[in-house]
């Protein structure tokens, strides 16, 4: 059982205060889109054994959604953080690479 | 025989005996005694019976790891099966039964098996119940499952209770033997906060029992020391009785704590559940003895060398009065010469290594032990209990050398580091040859969310089997933990413990190392579950080569010990067997708990009226005294329907349904979801929510909505009510209410955060009533206030003010297609505003109707219902919403996706009304049928029913459905199959049964 | 108006730690910008309150401000001014984009007063709330068994639980079942 850090009310919240919401940093396909776009937008999810960028909600919390850089193998957490953002902080970014030289998920590297 | 010796004992106080039975038999022990100790003082040597072979069982252990003395304690409320008597505090009054056998624990007719096993090898199951098929069904199964389970299920009700505990530490260390007593003291003087449990009822393992020295002290004596000052550190908390059962993600644990158990009359819950976060955690979790294989090991009477002795020690104990004792290494000597020492006969220790030499020989040697050195034992003697042992040479086959008479044979095949918990979250482990053990491997902990490993391993549980290392690794362990905690102070010197010089090891796993195959068949690795030397060969004859599949073929460490004395011995046979080595066939998975905690400790508080929370309205404490048959919708518990006196369920909703087309229905509709959507955005928010459009809404004004996925399926319904030019009210169906809030702040925090809309739940702020029939207008104008009247208050329109005294907000709405009011009045006010309209709608008929009067009404008129007609793969397309689809926007969540192939397909299912040729109710859920077959040979189907019921207002069955290209069949018959086999002929209508002009609502 | 009656109507289980419904509260959701100073001084006006920071709650009787989450903060006035504080919000923020609703009628408030209270919570939420983690003025928003609740320290021996109405019930006798079942040692430091 995880503990995240929700990054807007700065507490260690328990998995059971969470609620896991899927991929992070889906970029929403609405009408006009190709069908092979929709589909990756609907369905087509990431699933790594190792650095993965995921949604989370603190729902018995502040009920805020935020996002969690961490990996799926070791549970390290790289950091959490605004959900309100189209890619990864450097900072966390540079954490990662740091642990995981060469890393990349999607278009982040 | 077995019995008590006078005068000695460690843990017992003689001057308090304690009567108990077991199979009704009175017995008596002493306080301090396990229950195993109590009837092994009283020559109660037969304790059970083996799973398959029904085999004669004796203790084998003294601790946690006892896979034969499992009994039933208890009786009625207290009863409990499979309790370990190892880990059974005797008390006053106990009573145990034996389990596992029938007629008797003496005479059991099961143990037939044994006189089988040769035709009951392992994998015998898999073989022999697979042919002929139908025999499963009827023959096998039936037989196996009378025969399975160990021990009986409880009947009566659990009388205690149990609890939860959430603790928060710096340093949790599971085990107080004398690794994890020096882990917290230097972790205590560093300052963390430190939990320290300890699952047996006493500090010190085996140190107390062995009796080394530490810091100059005999050991007891500086554990006696180290608790005090544990004890006077305020941030160091010791729990005894407490397991560490768990390690999980992130630091957390559970530890599993048995207040009560010894002493059942005691106030407070039974058992406490510790949900632990620790930042580190040391297991100092000790070893455990492992036994040798050779033939009939299994017999009463044989016991772990290391348990002999504490039984003599800790509770004055004699297993036997001759004791063989036969091992591999130097530690057996101790019960040799603990034995000697109690005035015990030890006629021979016969040892598998051909040369010995350490302090423990010497003296053993001085008290005149006879010492048989590369030698094994062939086989043991004796039918319910040992009556001897017959000696062979190690290196040979089994032929007999010599007999020797004795009652009880202490065996020692080394000992394992209980590594449950290192392993449980990803600790790895190493195989340590010169010791024949698996140990954690440091470098491999498990890692927490800093990527650093969060759990050190200490003492004997780290391959430490002396104490000067074991207590010198606890205390690096404790304050490597502690600064990982961020506690840095100095202070405090590691303990020095001083050993018994010993020598090495030799790993045996087979006695006989050439044994015969006869002797191999009765050289038992799993007692419980009666896995024997040549099961596993066997397994790895028929090519289970892999541990996890060896086990699962030959169920070798699957009993209620999950292996704790047999995997490492039958791992060694697997490799042997495979030519392999040990590290290279690995060990099988740990997983927890350590030992089996009660599933009550698991539910903690939440049982009965806790088990769940369940929701109430202001007017569920009026609906639960006036008849409501209540039904779950999600945690809340609505009325079905008000049944009175005399009625059953069908009369009083055909009632409830008439009485509101013709007079007057009160609806409870408090749980319907109420969220404000607020902000200069909010219009253009709505709109993406929404599929039809909200922003054009005016103020005053209502406006039903469907709310899509963003994959086009319906996921919620309602009625939303414009508030004032930047707010508005939506109301979502009762399931809903959470969801959509979240599924709205979701849209609002990861997709269009810089649009400026505020969202609030407002659902439980508000009792909101529907008042529905021809009499509505005439309830509300006799209590007064606002204007209800149809030209102030048209259809589709809410207003505020005053019903009667009550500050209301009353939407002209209509789930029912009648004249309908919801009124919401704030919640501490709603009950009596129900009370007001039932006593002021007494002359107009008034009655409260349930959910299926609603369900039914709603169907006649042919509104749809989510949960009915949609099921998550269903679009508003397919229930003819087209209507509610909005051409203006650009976009709405989903309308993308209702343009992919398979949603636009015109040969869709689609929302129809269905009416059966003989007015019966359709089933529910029931199929049409088509014409052929598909491709898996199933016949085809063309539709199915979403909602059907019977109609008091039509007096006959209706239903709706999705029919392939329904809409355009009107008229036309087709078939559904009933739950019995038969078949239903059924009319294609039109959906809406009732009022289709909408007259009655609208007026 | 009509006579409002809270959830519970002040229900109240005595023992070593008793437990008790705090009877009519009032108080308002309000959303919005807290760093604005119009929205700080309104709320402070109303209530007496110091404006909490992060993760804080600044109570006294039946007054006070909860910090929800960085755009939430949670009013308490007395029951009977609620609707009132709305409008003066309303009136104080406008022309600016925030959120102000009356939810008194929404929740129940229970305290849980006693010598081990902290541990009757303990054990339903996860959370530390060992003395040197929690202390009164710190506010969490978490879960108390099975439901959402949130609850701070009005003095050492006294929490006040927040939660939702309809869960009033549940939430009042799971904690009186963990009171019942007594203390379990874990805070109490030897003397």
């Amino acid at each position: 059982m995880l503990t995240l850090r929700c990054p807007y009310c700065g507490v260690d919240a328990d998995e059971t205060d969470l609620h896991g919401e899927g991929q992070a940093h889906l970029k929403r396909e609405g009408p006009g889109s190709s069908d092979e776009d929709f589909e990756d937008y609907l369905f087509m999810r990431e699933n790594p054994k190792g650095v993965h960028f995921e949604r989370w909600r603190h729902a018995y919390g502040c009920g805020k959604y935020f996002h969690a850089a961490r990996c799926t193998n070791t549970l390290q957490v790289f950091g959490t953080y605004s959900a309100q953002t189209l890619e990864p902080p450097q900072d966390i970014k540079d954490k990662i690479s740091d642990a995981r030289p060469g890393w990349s998920w999607g278009t982040f590297k | 025989m077995s019995t008590r010796l006078a005068n000695q004992g460690r843990l017992i106080n003689t001057d308090k005996a304690v009567s108990f039975t077991f199979n009704g038999r009175h017995l008596r022990g002493f306080e301090g005694d396990t229950l195993a100790s109590a009837l092994l003082a009283n020559d109660q040597m037969l304790v059970g019976r083996s799973f398959k072979y029904h085999r004669p069982r004796g203790v084998v252990a003294s601790g946690a790891e006892e896979p034969n003395g499992l009994v039933n304690l208890g009786k009625g409320a207290t009863f409990e099966p499979n309790q370990r008597v190892t880990t059974t505090e005797v008390f006053e009054g106990l009573t145990a039964t034996s389990q596992n056998h029938w007629p008797s624990l003496e005479f059991d007719v099961g143990a037939i098996n044994t006189h089988l096993s040769r035709f009951l090898p392992a994998g015998f199951y898999y073989k022999m119940f697979m042919y002929p098929r139908s025999f499963w069904k009827h023959v096998y199964e039936p037989i196996i499952r009378k025969s399975a389970g160990l021990g009986k299920a409880p009947k009566d009700r659990d009388q205690d209770t149990y609890e939860h505990f959430h603790a928060h530490v710096d340093v949790l260390i599971v085990g107080g033997g004398i690794a994890g007593l020096a882990a917290a003291l230097a972790a205590g003087e560093r300052g963390a906060r430190v939990l320290l449990i300890e699952q047996t009822a006493h500090w010190g393992g085996r140190a107390v029992v062995d009796t080394p020295e530490i810091d100059g002290m005999p050991a007891q004596e500086w554990v006696n020391t180290t608790v005090q000052a544990l004890e006077s550190m305020k941030n160091v908390d010791l729990r005894l009785r407490c397991m560490g059962a768990g390690v999980y993600d992130h630091g957390y644990a559970l530890a599993y704590e048995r207040l009560t158990d010894h002493q059942p009359d005691a106030d407070g819950p039974r058992h406490r559940l510790w949900r632990v976060r620790a930042t580190q955690i040391v297991t100092a979790t000790g070893a455990i003895e492992r036994p040798l294989s050779f033939a009939a090991n299994d017999l009463p009477g044989v016991l772990l060398a290391s348990a002999v002795r504490d039984y003599v020690v800790n509770f004055g104990v004699s297993v036997g009065d001759r004791t063989v004792v036969v091992t591999n290494n130097d530690d057996a000597y101790r019960t040799a010469i603990a034995l000697k020492k109690a005035g015990l006969d030890v006629p021979a220790i016969v040892d598998a290594r051909s040369e010995v030499e350490g302090d423990l020989i010497d003296q053993a040697r001085a008290l005149g032990i006879r010492i048989e050195l590369g030698k094994g034992i062939a086989k043991v003697k004796g039918g319910k209990r040992v009556t001897g042992v017959a000696l062979c040479s190690q290196a040979g086959q089994g032929a007999v050398l010599e007999e020797i008479e004795c009652d009880c044979v202490a065996m020692s095949g080394g000992w394992s580091p209980v590594v449950h918990l290192w392993s449980h979250c990803g600790g790895k482990l190493n195989w340590d040859a010169d010791q024949a053990m698996f140990r954690p491997d440091p470098e491999r902990a498990p890692t927490g969310a800093d990527g650093e490993g969060f759990v050190i391993t200490a003492g004997t549980a780290n391959g430490h089997l002396f104490t000067a290392e074991a207590v010198s690794d606890g205390w690096a362990a404790g304050r490597a933990a502690a600064k990982a905690a961020g506690h840095n102070k100095r202070g405090g010197q590691a303990p020095m413990g001083l050993d018994a010089a010993e020598g090495p090891i030799s790993p045996v796993w087979l006695m006989p190392q050439g044994a015969s195959h006869a002797l191999r068949s009765k050289a038992w690795l799993d007692f419980q579950n009666d896995v024997k030397v040549s099961d596993v060969q066997l397994a790895a004859q028929e090519g289970f080569e892999s541990v996890e599949h060896a086990k699962r073929y030959t169920t070798l460490g699957m009993a209620t010990d999950q292996g704790k004395l047999s995997n490492i011995n039958g791992l060694a046979i697997l490799s042997q067997s495979l030519s392999a080595d040990i590290p290279n066939v690995g060990t099988t998975t740990f997983r927890p708990p350590y030992t089996p905690i009660s599933m009550a400790s698991i539910a903690g508080v939440a049982r009965d009226a806790l088990f769940q929370p369940i929701r109430k309205t202001p007017v569920s404490d009026w609906a639960n005294a006036n008849g409501a048959d209540n039904e779950p919708v999600g945690q809340w518990r609505r009325p079905y329907a008000y049944l009175r006196p005399g009625e059953d369920v069908h009369q009083a909703v055909n009632r409830e349904v008439k009485n509101a087309r013709d007079n007057l229905g009160l609806l409870d509709a408090s749980t319907l979801g109420k969220l404000i959507v607020k902000g200069p955005d909010a219009g253009r928010f709505l709109d993406m929510m929404y599929t039809n459009m909200m922003s054009t809404l005016p103020v005053g004004k209502c406006r039903y909505g469907l709310m899509c996925t963003e994959n086009g399926f319906l996921m919620d319904d309602g009625v939303v009510a414009r508030m004032s030019e930047d707010t508005w009210l939506c109301h979502t169906t009762t399931g809903g209410a959470e969801r959509i809030h979240g599924h709205m702040e979701d849209w609002l925090q990861c997709e269009w955060w810089d649009w400026n809309v505020y969202v609030a739940n407002v659902t439980e702020q508000y009792a909101q009533i529907a008042v529905v029939g021809p009499n509505a207008r005439k309830v509300l104008r006799k209590l007064g206030g606002m204007d209800v009247s149809a030209e102030a208050l048209p259809f589709m329109q809410w207003a505020d003010g005053k019903i009667g005294e009550f500050d209301a907000r009353v939407f002209r709405i209509s789930f029912s297609g009648e004249l309908s009011y919801e009124i919401a009045v704030p919640a501490g006010q709603g009950a009596a505003f129900w009370d007001a309209l039932l006593e002021a709608g007494a002359e107009f008929g008034v009655m409260p109707y349930g959910t299926e009067a609603l369900h039914i009404m709603r169907a006649e008129k042919g509104f749809i219902m989510i949960g009915d007609e949609t099921d998550g793969t269903v679009i508003p397309q397919d229930l003819n919403l087209q209507w509610a689809l909005s051409k203006k926007k650009e976009d709405y969540l989903g309308k993308r996706a209702h343009s992919r192939s398979h949603m636009a397909d015109p040969n869709r299912w689609k929302l129809v009304g269905l009416l059966t040729e003989d007015g019966s109710v359709l089933p529910d859920g029931a199929y049409a049928i088509a014409d052929g077959k598909n491709e898996n040979g199933q016949g085809n189907t063309q539709g199915r029913v979403t909602s059907t019921y019977y109609s008091p207002t039509l007096e006959k069955g209706i239903a709706m459905g999705l029919v392939h290209n329904g809409p355009d069949r009107m008229g036309e018959v087709i078939e559904f199959n009933k739950v019995d086999g038969g078949t239903l002929r059924a009319k294609i209508v039109d959906p809406v049964f009732y009022d289709k002009e909408g007259e009655k609502q609208n007026v | 108006m009509s006579e409002a009656i809270s959830a519970l109507n002040g229900k109240m289980a005595a023992g070593e730690v008793t437990v008790r419904e705090a009877g009519l509260r009032g108080m308002l959701i309000l959303r919005g910008d807290l760093s604005d100073k119009k929205l700080r001084r309104v709320c402070t006006e109303l209530t007496g309150a110091k404006f909490p920071e992060q993760g804080q709650a600044n109570c006294d009787g039946d007054k006070g401000l909860c910090w929800m989450s960085p755009d939430e903060l949670l009013v308490l006035v007395p029951y009977a001014e609620a609707a009132q504080a709305v409008a003066t919000v309303e009136t104080a923020l406008s022309g600016t984009h925030f959120l102000a609703e009356n939810v008194s009628d929404a929740r129940a408030v229970i305290f849980v007063e006693g010598a081990f209270c902290r541990e009757v919570i303990a054990k339903l939420a996860p959370v530390d709330l060992h003395p040197d983690t929690f202390q009164p003025g710190d506010f969490r928003r978490t879960r108390l068994g099975q439901v959402a609740a949130a609850f701070w320290m009005q003095d050492d021996d006294t929490f006040a639980v927040i939660c939702f109405r309809s869960v009033a019930e549940y939430t009042f006798d799971l904690l009186v079942a963990s009171a019942k079942a007594g203390r379990v040692g874990a805070f109490s430091t030897p003397d």
